[in-house]
């Protein structure tokens, strides 16, 4: 019996090379066919510049197509069908989906997180991005608020729950942050079992995650101002806080906006962290995580399942209008 | 005038970094102090106490001891482990137990006198070598204390090596693949005239914005059904790797259009003039050009499949990658913090170590990912 490690390293040799095979394979077969030389050369060339586009598209659609877009209208159908994907049931699970509590609780979760999280990660990169700019240890600093970009969820949930960390009253609390209510007098709380609290410190934890991701891309834009705005602003006597409020945040207002819509589908998906420290529990489920307990609750029931993950769709087809007018808008420039 | 606005908010600014900074480090470096605590200190104590000296009371007796020839005795009231420990002070009663400091002699009230050392050594001179013995009472400030047990423990008997394999055989494939196909289908999309280009180019952004939650079921109920009819593991790493694959194309895709596209189009021209075929531009010039995009691309895919939970819960058996692991490690031995805190450092060492050597293209990455 081989080790699965090494089962699993010549699957993937297998796989790479089967990906080369078929490029070279394909474009070498589509020369033979219409060869660029002898007697239909122009007609051959134009012919295989029309075919060779799909010869290299082909496996990345493949897969698009077989992971992404036939599974997105698999979805769409077993909305309509039962726990098993198999009974036919109408419009039950859609308006399940509009009666039932757990999930009036968990998409105003959501709709709370839209609300806090894109707004304050985006604001706190902002103040990220300006303060790491102008002071001279700005470069340290950049890192090590990016530095949890890199922590997985779980990881993360790891980290709070250690800082959040609650014992009885009298007991000493080795939670940091009950150590501190203890030291300023007042009385430790469980924090993740409060409703409210426990959602307001998810947040904090996914906007902890994100903030670094914001402040890069805004720090970057920032440095792209023209300075003669900002010099002309600073003849005219306009203090620093003037000349970022009033000056360079209105010409970033693109990448601004972009940092806000991709946190937003951030949020959206955010699922690893409230399983981590909640799983939902005390009112803070979301309903990416919901849905994920759909699928799999007894055995699973990929109708509701499916009709929350079509929620969360719903939520991010603003955000995808808005993504592709804003592309049209920069193909037409 | 805005110079000495400047100036005189200079403090502020500081500050304001300095308190940013604190929050967003100070939390990881809590559980990386008490990733070396022992267990019975990180259970009494915060972790911010272990940093700084301790200060421990300790009563130790010194024995009487038959075989002992002269009145004079002399060893050490601490212990092989405590070494590095400093006495601060003694006594040689319960009522009075820092009655004298650390080397001074104590008169004792039976007759005798006791000369105790910061280090811990004593000099015991006593009338009657057949005392039953003399309490010693002694503060002393014992030094921060850390050890790599947890690493040990987790490392050798929780099952965390084989959970650091198995990440590591879906994070590499899972990036590797997506990066090979996207770079034939980005070069199409940069550099190929065809009918629905455009389109095409649209669509791949439109994708990125799909939630992942999306796709789960069907393609599970796919495993499901092929697993069954073909009589295969329906949990297997090959499944993740081309999950993975298919959820990354699109940013892949996204990515090196735009990077491809920065390569100057004379070269592209003058290349084809010359008779090169496609393949061989790619292969020749516009690969070896856009090679930061393509590192940017691999690293973010790399954090997130090494990171990701949710499809590795959907597709592979249930804790056989880190981050399963972890999150159930914290339902089932969530007051063992040390063994937490360690396993969650063993998940980090990864991604923390590919973020420092690829920093800079994660950052150009996100910068490219989202501006255009």
């Amino acid at each position: 019996m081989l080790h699965p490690a090494a089962i699993a390293i010549a699957t993937l040799i297998l796989c790479l090379a089967a990906a080369l095979a078929w490029i070279w394979g394909a474009n070498w077969l589509l020369d033979r066919i219409l060869p660029p030389r002898g007697t239909a050369i122009s007609r051959n060339i134009r012919r295989a510049a029309l075919i060779r586009p799909w010869l290299f598209l082909g496996p990345a659609l493949l897969f698009l197509s077989a992971f992404l877009i036939y599974p997105a209208l698999g979805t769409i159908w077993l909305s309509f069908h039962g726990p098993d994907g198999k009974a036919f049931t109408g419009l039950a699970n859609h308006a399940w989906l509009w009666r039932d509590g757990a999930v009036r609780q968990a998409a105003l979760n959501t709709g709370l997180w839209l609300l806090v999280v894109p707004a304050a990660a985006t604001a706190l990169g902002l103040v990220g991005a300006a303060l790491t700019d102008t002071l001279r240890w700005g470069g340290l600093a950049r890192i090590l608020i990016f530095l949890p970009v890199a922590v997985s969820g779980a990881a993360a949930a790891v980290i709070w729950k250690f800082v959040l960390d609650f014992r009885p009253l009298g007991a000493p609390q080795t939670g940091l942050l009950n150590a501190l209510v203890t030291w300023a007098g007042g009385t430790p709380q469980p924090w993740i079992a409060q409703p409210i609290v426990n959602t307001l410190f998810l947040m904090a934890i996914v906007v902890w995650t994100q903030t670094g991701f914001a402040m890069v891309i805004l720090s970057a834009a920032l440095r792209a101002v023209p300075g003669d705005t900002v010099e002309a602003a600073r003849l005219d006597g306009a203090t620093d806080l003037q000349v970022f409020l009033w000056i360079r945040v209105p010409q970033i207002r693109g990448p601004i906006t972009a940092v806000w819509l991709a946190m937003t589908l951030v949020v959206l998906k955010v699922f690893d962290i409230v399983l981590a420290l909640t799983n939902g529990q005390w009112n803070s489920n979301v309903l990416a995580n919901l849905m994920f307990s759909w699928m799999f609750r007894g055995g699973g029931d990929f109708g509701r399942g499916a009709v929350l993950a079509l929620a969360l769709m719903a939520l991010v087809l603003p955000i995808l209008v808005a993504t592709l007018q804003g592309g049209a808008r920069t193909r037409k420039d | 005038m805005a110079g000495i606005t400047g100036r005189r908010s200079r403090p502020i600014l500081h500050l304001l970094l300095a308190a940013m900074v604190l929050l967003w480090t100070l939390p990881t470096l809590g559980l990386f102090v008490t990733s070396f605590r022992a267990g019975d200190a990180v259970r009494v104590s915060g972790w911010w106490t272990a940093l700084a000296p301790a200060t421990q009371s300790g009563m130790v007796r010194i024995a009487g001891d038959d075989t002992a020839s002269g009145a004079v005795r002399s060893g050490s009231v601490l212990r092989p482990d405590q070494s590095g420990a400093r006495i601060t002070a003694f006594g040689v009663s319960s009522r009075d137990p820092d009655a004298f400091a650390a080397g001074q002699t104590a008169e004792l009230p039976l007759g005798g006198q006791l000369t105790l050392h910061a280090d811990g050594r004593y000099r015991l001179v006593t009338p009657d070598p057949a005392a039953s013995g003399q309490r010693v009472f002694f503060a002393a400030t014992m030094p921060p204390a850390f050890t790599f047990q947890n690493y040990f423990h987790v490392l050798s008997s929780e099952g965390l090596v084989g959970s650091l394999v198995n990440s590591a055989l879906v994070a590499v494939p899972s990036t590797l693949l997506p990066l090979t196909l996207a770079t034939f289908a980005a070069y199409a999309l940069a550099w190929m005239r065809f009918p629905g280009r455009a389109l095409l180019a649209v669509a791949t952004v439109a994708l990125m914005a799909v939630p992942l939650q999306m796709a789960l079921i069907p393609v599970l109920r796919f495993y499901n059904f092929a697993g069954q009819a073909l009589g295969l593991d329906t949990k297997s790493f090959l499944g993740i790797w081309l999950a993975h694959t298919g959820f990354g194309l699109p940013l892949a895709i996204h990515l090196l259009r735009a990077g491809m596209s920065a390569v100057p189009r004379e070269i592209i021209e003058a290349a084809r003039l010359d008779g090169a075929s496609e393949l061989r531009i790619l292969i020749g010039i516009v690969l070896p050009l856009s090679l930061p995009v393509l590192a940017a691309f691999a690293v973010f895919q790399f954090l997130w499949t090494w990171n990701d939970i949710m499809v590795a819960l959907v597709f592979l058996a249930p804790q056989e990658v880190l981050t399963a692991r972890l999150v159930n490690l914290m339902g089932s031995r969530g007051g063992e913090w040390e063994v937490l805190a360690a396993s969650t450092f063993v998940s980090l060492a990864v991604p923390l170590v590919v973020f420092f050597l690829f920093q800079r293209h994660v950052v150009r990455g996100a910068v490219a990912g989202i501006s255009t």
